[in-house]
């Protein structure tokens, strides 16, 4: 490990600025939104309507569904209905 | 001193579904990502925002396969840093006047990276009043006065905290060396 005075440690402190706390928060939902996708998929399996809608116009099915469409879900989900 | 839990403990407590561990641990790495995705391959804002939310699902969504836990850090700086070049040449293809990623340099600013949050580690393990202090200073880069206000301590104090505080900084930095060292 390498050996810092203290000018160098407050020049390393430097590089590690906060991310924007709206990244973080998001990244921190990931659990809840990980909980709607499986519920989304579940859904899209047993309802072929619902499935329709999703590959119309996924954001809106899944607003329209009761979930907060979040990158994370919209995307994941747009993976899946590729992959189909 | 603060105690803070080691990485694998902390991944230890995700794969067990600890939602209030995943919370900590997007906030012990969420500065890392972000500094190579913005220093490391100068990503503009808002590829750098895709590229940290997915390296965050990925590994969300990848916990598991974690080989071994103590290795989460490199872990997550190699999955940044392809999903870092992947955008880049995307953008390259895309856009032509955009260039292809220098590696290299990047590779070295990761490794600054990398002894930053060794670093940043040892200043957790201080932990406050030097962590709020050393981190509105130099990370969030405050003003004497902002710091002042904000902790409700003369700003005329702020310098002599600050120095004080990299000492105990550098002490325990040089305390985590020797005690890396076999004896």
């Amino acid at each position: 490990m390498n050996v810092f005075d203290e000018e160098q440690i407050g020049r390393l402190l430097r590089l590690l600025p906060p991310a924007p706390e709206g990244w973080v928060r998001a990244a921190q939902e990931l659990p809840a939104a990980r909980a709607t996708l499986d519920e989304l998929v579940v859904r899209a399996e047993q309802d072929a309507a619902f499935r329709l809608q999703l590959q119309a116009d996924l954001e809106r099915a899944v607003a329209a569904a009761g979930f907060e469409p979040s990158p994370y879900v919209v995307s994941r989900l747009r993976q899946l209905l590729k992959a189909d | 001193m603060a105690v803070e839990q080691s990485d694998a403990q902390l991944v230890s407590r995700c794969r067990e579904g600890d939602d209030g561990a995943w919370n900590e641990f997007v906030e012990r790495f969420s500065r890392y990502v972000y500094a190579i995705c913005s220093r490391g391959f100068r990503l503009a804002q808002h590829d750098a925002e895709d590229v940290f939310q997915e390296v965050f699902a990925r590994a969300y969504e990848r916990l598991t396969e974690l080989r071994s836990d103590d290795a989460v850090r490199p872990w997550l700086a190699q999955l940044t840093r392809r999903l870092c070049i992947d955008r880049l040449r995307l953008l390259a293809r895309d856009t032509p006047s955009d260039t292809e990623p220098d590696e290299r340099e990047a590779d070295e600013v990761l490794t600054t990276l990398d002894d930053a949050m060794d670093v940043r580690s040892a200043l957790d393990k201080v932990g406050d009043p030097c962590r709020e202090i050393l981190d509105r200073f130099f990370c969030r880069d405050e003003s004497y006065r902002t710091i002042g206000e904000a902790l409700d301590i003369p700003a005329g104090t702020i310098a002599s905290r600050i120095s004080r505080c990299l000492e105990k900084v550098r002490v325990e930095f040089d305390g985590r060396d020797r005690g890396s060292r076999p004896s």
